[in-house]
């Protein structure tokens, strides 16, 4: 990424910490390269994503056993929360890392992410929490359009649970789902027509309010009385947002995410851009030995935002920069006093134009040339200096 | 530039080779496993053919230096299941040589989705090995990827391999349970993607096709199939047993003449019906054959206390995992070969910092063929051959210069097969013999490490070092 690049990157990381923040979030990091066998077990990420993985022998990986560069940040922060911080009861952690996972062609292999972590609470307000969160997030980014699309693992699993199919069938069907595979659930609907009349309207139309769900729940319940808990889990997070007033979209068959969702799965567009997304995923820490722990996340893809955020709605005013030239053994301490002023202070080192440059003859002889007004201040002292870069109104 | 195609060595050669005598290519050398690796067709004089080890077949196609390759399906998928977008192309199912993958175990009481503890699969197929785990949610497992001889791993060394086979009954006499059919394999016709696409390959496909017997096979049966369970209970070496590790093939010979100097008794090895778990006459010790390629990883992972192998393979595995535990214990001065750089003799190279100017002068990738993909990394590292590539090969490297390698990290005994093959020697890496290697933090119990002790020592006076 180039310096201006950079320069957003860091302001759109700065804008999520600063919310992450002031939620109460705490920021922890996690290795780059980690055991392949966090990643593997059965309700983490799939066989396709796994796939795709970069894992290696490490240095000492004579035992065969493979090490991975980092392909997600959810499971690393679980495993941070049951090895060192169980016990503690709720917490809420941020990261901001890099993932890796493997593209064709010109795609990003490398995409960076800022994620929320909410463990240990396993109510519809921490979902609402998550999605309120990521809203503030896309709006202080200045976004506008942005989509929330709002699915169900719970319900999608009860759905395959109907399939007559083995339970490893039902597994490879979730996974096809969460892989984006829209086409899985087309061909539920066709294959269990006796489920067809409830679940037409569920999975084929994109409801806009808590009504949708409600409307649905009946007929649904007919003919899956099993369904019941995470419909009735689902309204309720439902319900939060429309007394918060988020808009969003009901999409069942837009599970997209990861293997270890159990309850609400959200994602927020941008046109057909994924922004960010995140879900509820109860069994993934007491699957890694740490009791029964529920809790929710969701990450922003920084890579993404990048292109799509203004550069001016996030990047704060610029400092002013100075290019300080002349005698040798003054410059460096003026460029420092100018620096502790809280301007940028460059040395010049090969005779370039700036639009403020600042020529040091001695302690007490600079002139300040100002090249947008084109004109020439002379001081006695750096203090003098300052206070006419003050009176420019420019930190 | 001619058309070139790559045709397989070892147990697809006579089919093979009748196949392409009924297609009337009149090749005039490839009827025997020895060392030629340059056939010509009357029928096709311009087209060039090289003779490889099967598994080298879907490399040397997807790197694009071979237009067209026969060999196993098994071979081809183990390349595309990890690189997938590879530029290889399955042209025909030229129906022989049929085999089968198969997962198998000593005991059918395999637990595949047991959290917590690592299962171990050996196999020669470590990318297909991966993908089943993969596949099958295994939480927790490690990949011994060998040379050969995996059936022979469990249960001591092993939970389960994936290993090529016949049939189901093969598996069976291994003493072992069949699990599950991964895939059904049979030669297959296989082409590179660009040449496929821009070349006209006609004549000589069209050959090959002509002369394949006409008949129907139902497409191959991919599906995995999983055979019903029957517990069978898996032996136990007692804590105090020191497990050796003795090597198959050639290097048989001189091993049993050192037993008997060491006046070790031995039964069955080399064994006349494949036995890999020789009776040895010495108490507390039990020995298994396998590969001395694969020994060091086994020694360093506790799988064997002690093994006969190559200082070379000790060197090779030293060179991918440098903090390992193995150590030479003794060298047993046999079979000493040099391990050498070897390039053509048409290159203006004759040592090291030829190499280096050569290479500055050219813009394509180096290219560093050995069997030691480990010391070959390292030679390049060392040296500073700037962009190099490591093509990992299964024997008969000498064929891949110069067209398809620019240096080999072979090994000599006497530089006579280097020199029939046009090639030059540049440097001399080291010297390797046999040697015994142990593994230094292993042995914590008293018993096993005295035995291990006086092993040692009935060697150490075979071999006249005291």
């Amino acid at each position: 990424m180039s310096p201006a690049e950079m320069a957003v990157f860091h302001a759109i990381k700065g804008i999520c910490r600063d919310c992450f923040t002031k939620w109460g979030y705490r920021e922890v990091r996690t290795p780059t390269i980690e055991y392949l066998h966090l990643f593997t077990s059965a309700g983490t990420l799939t066989p396709t994503m796994l796939g795709k993985v970069y894992s290696f022998l490490d240095w000492d990986g004579w035992s065969g056993e493979r090490v991975v560069l980092r392909p997600d940040g959810t499971i690393p922060v679980a495993r941070l929360y049951t090895e060192s911080m169980s016990g503690q009861g709720l917490a809420r952690l941020f990261y901001a890392a890099n993932m890796f996972t493997f593209e064709t062609g010109e795609k990003d292999r490398e995409r960076w992410q800022c994620g929320a972590e909410l463990i240990g609470a396993g109510s519809a307000v921490a979902d609402a929490e998550l999605i309120a969160l990521s809203a503030e997030i896309v709006s202080k980014l200045g976004l506008k359009g942005v989509e929330l699309q709002l699915s169900h693992a719970g319900l999608i699993k009860a759905l395959l649970a109907k399939l007559k199919v083995p339970s490893e069938e039902q597994h490879r069907l979730f996974d096809s789902i969460l892989d984006g595979d829209a086409a899985v659930l087309a061909k539920v609907r066709r294959e269990i027509p006796q489920l067809g009349e409830a679940l037409l309207p569920l999975l084929s139309v994109k409801g806009q309010s808590v009504d949708f769900l409600s409307n649905q729940r009946a007929l649904l319940l007919q003919t899956m009385p099993e369904i019941g808990s995470s419909l009735d889990d689902f309204l309720k997070t439902v319900a939060i947002l429309d007394d918060l007033g988020i808009k969003y979209q009901i999409n069942i068959a837009s599970g997209a995410g990861r293997e270890y969702y159990t309850g609400m799965i959200f994602q927020l567009f941008m046109g057909k851009e994924k922004i960010g997304g995140g879900g509820r995923y109860d069994a993934l820490i007491s699957s890694m030995g740490g009791g029964d722990v529920p809790a929710s996340g969701f990450a922003v893809y920084l890579d993404r935002l990048i292109k799509l955020v203004k550069p001016n709605a996030v990047l704060p005013t610029a400092t002013k920069r100075i290019l300080v030239k002349g005698n040798v053994e003054e410059i460096f301490k003026v460029a420092d006093a100018l620096r502790r002023a809280g301007y940028i202070a460059e040395l010049d080192l090969d005779g370039r134009e700036a639009a403020y440059i600042l020529e040091v003859k001695s302690a007490t002889l600079l002139t300040l040339m100002d090249k947008a007004k084109s004109k020439k201040t002379d001081a006695r002292s750096v203090e003098e200096i300052i206070k006419l870069l003050e009176a420019k109104g420019a930190v | 530039m001619p058309f070139k195609i790559a045709l397989p060595k070892g147990r697809l050669l006579r089919k093979t080779a009748a196949l392409l005598q009924r297609a009337d290519w009149r090749l005039d050398e490839y009827h025997s496993n020895m060392g030629f690796y340059r056939p010509r067709s009357l029928k096709f004089p311009g087209l060039l053919i090289r003779v490889f080890h099967e598994k080298d077949i879907p490399i040397q196609i997807a790197m694009g230096n071979y237009d067209l390759g026969i060999c196993g399906l098994d071979w081809i998928e183990e390349l595309l299941v990890k690189y997938p977008s590879s530029n290889v192309i399955k042209v025909k199912d030229l129906l022989y040589g049929q085999n089968s993958l198969y997962t198998a175990a000593a005991s059918k009481s395999i637990d595949f989705r047991h959290n917590g503890s690592t299962l171990r699969i050996a196999s020669e197929y470590p990318n297909l090995a991966e993908a089943f785990a993969l596949k099958n949610r295994l939480s927790r497992f490690s990949i011994f990827p060998v040379w050969g001889a995996a059936e022979a791993y469990p249960p001591e060394n092993a939970d389960m391999v994936l290993v090529a086979a016949q049939s189901h009954a093969e598996i069976v006499g291994y003493g072992l349970s069949p699990l599950s059919r991964v895939l059904d394999a049979s030669t297959y016709l296989i082409a590179n993607r660009n040449s496929w696409e821009t070349r006209n390959l006609d004549n000589i496909v069209k050959s090959i096709f002509n002369a394949l017997p006409e008949m129907s096979k139902s497409a191959g049966d991919k599906k995995e199939v999983v055979f019903p369970s029957a517990a069978v209970p898996a032996s136990k070496i007692a804590e105090d047993t020191v497990r050796l590790a003795l090597p198959d093939g050639h290097q048989q010979q001189q091993t049993i003449e050192l037993l008997n100097r060491a006046g070790i008794k031995i039964e069955d090895y080399p064994s006349a019906t494949g036995n890999r778990r020789p009776k040895i006459g010495i108490e507390g010790v039990v020995v298994k054959v396998i590969r001395p390629q694969d020994m060091p990883l086994q020694v360093a992972n506790g799988n064997f206390d002690l093994a006969i192998t190559g200082r070379d393979w000790l060197i090779d595995h030293l060179a991918q995992f440098p903090s390992s535990p193995v150590r030479e214990m003794l060298d047993l001065k046999l079979r000493k070969v040099r391990l050498v750089a070897v390039v053509s003799q048409m290159l203006p190279v004759n040592n090291t910092a030829d190499l280096q100017r050569f290479i500055a002068g050219r813009a394509e990738p180096f290219r560093v063929a050995s069997e030691y993909v480990n010391i070959a990394d390292k030679y390049a590292r060392e040296n500073h051959l700037g962009h190099y590539r490591v093509i990992p090969t299964w024997g008969a490297t000498e064929a891949f210069l110069p067209e398809d390698a620019d240096l080999l990290i072979e090994n000599t005994e006497t530089g006579r097969t280097i020199a029939r093959h046009n090639l030059k020697i540049i440097e001399t890496l080291f010297e390797s013999t046999a040697c015994l290697i142990g593994n230094k933090d292993s042995v914590k119990e008293k018993v096993k490490s005295g035995r291990i002790e006086s092993i040692i020592k009935r060697f150490r006076s075979a071999v006249g070092d005291t």
